[in-house]
């Protein structure tokens, strides 16, 4: 079997490369790509926590689970914000939502 | 039975204060009409007359204890405020003293009341003057029947508003507003080194309590008294012994502002813009004795444990005294010439209480006389002073001013009034069998007592005593007849018996026959030995039967004649030659002693130059500059503060995404450091 | 022996993949690297005998999301996304990357050293059965997920639903 820390490293490596991508990707759509990366990297954290280090338990398997399902429906939702700013907004960076400035 | 009823001496007033007041303080049109809100008072005041009559008759005429003294009751006494091993109670107690003054309040303030009717007729505000008058009543009451010192300090910082009510009654007049503003603060001031004394006393004997008043007896399921822990064994032997009598000193200084005594006399004469009748209960009868009633009421501490402390007692008094008797021979307004005499007889009172050195009084040992003296004189002296103030306000109702200019051979106008101002005067200058004689003569024993000096000092000021009470008199009822035109044209008169001279009679009535009894008993007559004041009040309440000093009296007597004589001589006429030629040899001493020695310009000096500019001014300055300066800056800071992160929120969701996962990271190194 | 190879091998395609969607400047681009991710994790699934996960993985993820997404940028105009060519910032870069260096670093030092490594133990090649899945899904007892899955369908058509709203054409309501 596949040593467990390979997949430690793995799943942190790819969630970093996420975080680095939302913190500077200007495209509305390029953010989302990078936050689906995250969900993704903390999916394979969990199931290989379960699978490698706890088989009796199934704890995180149906976490994984209902990670995936949660995270389409989030991305829907996500997607559907996206075309309503892009309406209001005339533009899809996300330099141009900053209403909340101070 | 009688006992139990004796809160309704407090709770009467109170009842007919609010009943009074209350409706007019909610709406102007819900007061009551000016008669019945006088009646209500009045009423009300009659009911606690009969009641003080009652207790007294019950307490003086009951049993006495098995040692021949009184028992100290106490059928009321309620914990109010518990402070650890303190407490502040509200209670009734019933000595010979507290009843004794019962019996004066009740009386004079009753005598007021009547006479309201007729000096205040027409007058606005008559319905607020009553309510305040009997707001008065319950506060002097409570004060008289206190169970604990801070009892008593409660009900003395209300009868201090109530006399700044009461003084400020003419608001409208500025002089009225400064008047009773000066009264307060000069009363206030004092009440603070009161406060500090009450502080100690309570600290150092771990009671508030007056337990150590002998013989003292608690209604069943009322509040105990802590015992007064005052003795060697505690630590009110430290600092050298000297803590009591500093609290006790201290408290008298606080009894002092009260009573008018020097340096804190200066209220007293200004707080005459108040009503007469005002001026008669409270500053000649009541409020102005109660730094009287205070030392008697310590008494028992003062003797044991400060008896040197009251040499400083009998130098103010002694000094006061003759202050008072010197500006009173030269004022011109009839109510200030009072205002000052009323000063110094209280200043009489007290030397009489500092000049005691004993808790026994008997015919071995005379040091108590003091005492019996003191209280027997605020007995004569309220009733006789009560009905000259009353005579004053008959005058000034008639004449409408309160200068001797304005007045003169008003005997034919006024036959009541002038035949018992004559009879107070008489009682004032000691002439025997008037109840002054009694009271003064033996405050002149006891002072002789203590030390010839003071007996001799306080001789001389009896003799000013007379000399300027009857001058008052007659240049007010005889003297010059010019303005008798004015009086036939004004139709100016007493208008006979009515509400406003039966209070006169009837105080005279008390003076002449206590002034009788007390005579014929003080010379030993048979048959009379009941009629004497120490049969009620002695420092350790067993009885004693005053004989007067024959030597003592007979020169009180004569010194009282060669003064009143000597003032027929000089104001009786129609023109005063020997008089007019005096105010010509002395006129800068003449006009020193009219404006009260400049004491009320020093005091003016004092605060507006010295107070009020150099530790006024800088206390306003840091105020203003330092402490709002802080309080600006901080604000000043905040504001910069906000401004230099508000760049933080930008808007753009990627600076908050980096400072979410930075924090993150921050903390989680920070937790795996620790 | 075998697995090892086959997870370097996925490994490196997801790591390049990511680098790629990450990087590169055309949207198409980085949601069709996007795809190759989702397929390499669901191969990652597979190795780890969850086939039912890398199941759902494929459907879900692979088919519906990135179809979701293709439709979205097809949505957002041609003119201002299919040549979309984004400039990227070398000072927000360089910021980004030393924060996510710091932070990999970070969390890899913790998960290195969490003592339920020690746990580790090999384990057989046996995969989770249908049977047992389904009787979590739907059981009430302790462990077993009725409640978490009644809450995601409910959470479901709430997503169904606000996407619906917030997506519609405002226009017509006036």
């Amino acid at each position: 079997m596949v040593p467990v820390e390979c997949f430690f490293v793995l799943s942190a490596i790819l969630f970093f490369i996420g975080v680095f991508g939302f913190v500077t990707r200007r495209n509305l759509i390029a953010m989302l790509v990078s936050v689906e990366l995250i969900l993704n990297a903390v999916d394979i954290n969990f199931a290989a926590f379960n699978r490698l280090l706890f088989p009796e338990g199934n704890e995180g398997f149906f976490f994984t689970l209902f990670s995936i399902g949660v995270s389409a429906a989030e991305s829907a939702v996500a997607i559907a914000i996206i075309l309503n700013v892009y309406r209001l907004f005339k533009s899809d960076s996300v330099e141009a939502i900053d209403n909340l400035k101070l | 039975m009688i006992y139990t009823l004796s809160i309704l001496i407090l709770l009467l007033p109170l009842a007919s204060f609010i009943t009074i007041g209350v409706p007019e303080f909610l709406n102007k049109k819900y007061a009551w009409a000016p008669k019945v809100a006088g009646t209500i008072g009045t009423a009300s005041l009659l009911l606690v007359t009969l009641l003080s009559y009652w207790t007294a008759v019950a307490y003086f005429g009951g049993e006495r204890m098995a040692d021949g003294t009184y028992a100290t009751l106490v059928p009321y006494n309620y914990t109010w405020l518990p402070l650890g091993n303190l407490h502040f109670d509200l209670g009734v107690l019933l000595d010979p003293i507290s009843v004794m003054m019962l019996v004066v309040i009740s009386t004079v303030s009753l005598m007021v009341h009547i006479y309201s009717f007729g000096y205040m007729h027409g007058e606005k505000g008559f319905q607020r003057y009553y309510a305040f008058l009997s707001l008065f009543t319950m506060s002097m009451l409570g004060l008289v029947l206190a169970t604990n010192i801070f009892q008593m300090y409660m009900f003395w910082e209300l009868v201090g508003v109530s006399s700044y009510l009461l003084i400020g009654f003419y608001y409208p007049l500025h002089a009225a507003v400064h008047a009773s503003k000066k009264a307060f603060i000069v009363t206030r001031f004092a009440d603070m080194f009161f406060l500090v004394g009450i502080l100690i006393f309570g600290f150092y004997t771990e009671t508030f309590n007056f337990s150590f008043m002998p013989n003292v007896q608690i209604a069943e399921g009322m509040q105990a008294f802590a015992p007064c822990q005052a003795d060697l064994a505690s630590k009110s032997l430290a600092f050298g012994g000297m803590v009591l009598p500093t609290a006790l000193v201290l408290m008298f200084i606080g009894g002092a502002g009260k009573s008018a005594m020097f340096p804190l006399h200066i209220w007293l004469p200004d707080a005459m813009e108040g009503p007469t009748p005002v001026s008669a209960l409270i500053h000649a009868a009541t409020m102005v004795v109660a730094g009287v009633f205070q030392i008697a009421r310590m008494f028992p501490l003062w003797i044991n444990y400060a008896p040197n402390a009251m040499s400083i007692v009998v130098v103010v008094g002694a000094f006061t005294a003759f202050y008072a008797a010197a500006v009173a021979c030269a004022q011109s307004d009839i109510k200030r010439g009072l205002a000052f005499s009323t000063i110094s007889q209280i200043a009489f009172m007290m030397v009489a209480l500092g000049a005691s050195t004993a808790l026994e009084l008997n015919h071995h040992e005379h040091g108590g006389l003091g005492y019996l003296a003191g209280m027997f004189h605020l007995f004569t002296h309220a009733m006789f002073k009560a009905c000259l103030f009353l005579c004053a306000g008959v005058i000034i109702h008639g004449v409408h001013t309160n200068e001797m200019s304005a007045m003169g051979s008003l005997h034919k106008y006024m036959p009541i009034t002038s035949a018992t101002f004559f009879i107070s005067c008489l009682a004032i200058s000691g002439i025997p069998f008037f109840s002054g004689f009694s009271s003064k003569d033996e405050i002149i024993s006891a002072c002789m007592h203590y030390s010839p000096i003071l007996g001799w000092f306080m001789t001389g000021v009896a003799a000013m005593t007379a000399f300027y009470m009857f001058r008052l008199y007659w240049c007010i009822f005889f003297g010059s007849k010019k303005n008798v035109e004015h009086y036939e044209s004004h139709h100016v008169s007493e208008h006979g018996f009515n509400a406003m001279t039966f209070p006169l009679i009837f105080l005279t009535v008390i003076t002449v026959g206590v002034g009788i009894f007390t005579t014929l008993s003080g010379f030993g007559v048979p048959g009379f030995e009941w009629a004497s004041f120490g049969n009620l009040v002695t420092p350790d309440t067993t009885a004693y039967t005053v004989h007067f000093d024959i030597t003592t009296a007979i020169i009180s007597t004569v010194v009282a004649c060669c003064s009143i004589a000597l003032a027929t001589y000089i104001y009786k006429g129609e023109s005063q030659p020997v008089a007019d030629r005096l105010y010509a040899t002395f006129p800068r001493l003449h006009k020193w002693a009219k404006n009260r020695f400049y004491m009320d310009d020093v005091y003016q000096y004092v605060t507006h130059k010295i107070m009020f500019r150099c530790i006024s001014k800088p206390v306003a300055w840091i105020d203003e500059t330092i402490i709002n300066g802080l309080i600006d800056f901080s604000a000043w800071g905040a504001n910069e503060g906000g401004e230099s992160i508000r760049s933080w929120q930008s808007g753009d969701v990627r600076h908050y995404a980096v400072w979410f996962i930075s924090g993150a990271v921050a903390l989680t190194l920070i937790l795996l450091a620790i | 022996m075998a697995n090892i190879i086959v997870f370097a091998i996925i490994a490196v395609v997801i790591i390049a993949a990511a680098l790629a969607a990450v990087f590169t400047k055309r949207i198409m681009r980085s949601v069709t690297a996007l795809l190759f991710v989702l397929f390499a994790i669901a191969g990652l699934y597979f190795l780890l005998d969850y086939t039912f996960l890398g199941a759902a993985q494929l459907s879900i993820y692979a088919g519906g999301m990135t179809m979701i997404y293709i439709f979205a940028i097809q949505l957002l105009g041609r003119r201002d996304l299919q040549g979309y060519v984004e400039k990227l910032s070398f000072k927000r870069t360089v910021g980004a990357a030393i924060v996510s260096f710091i932070g990999c670093a970070t969390v890899v030092g913790v998960m290195l050293k969490n003592f339920f490594i020690d746990k580790f133990m090999s384990v057989a090649d046996s995969e989770v059965s249908m049977e047992k899945i389904g009787e979590a899904l739907v059981g009430s007892e302790k462990y077993q997920y009725v409640l978490p899955f009644e809450f995601i369908s409910l959470f479901l058509l709430a997503c169904i639903i606000g996407g619906l709203v917030v997506s519609r054409n405002q226009k017509e309501d006036k």
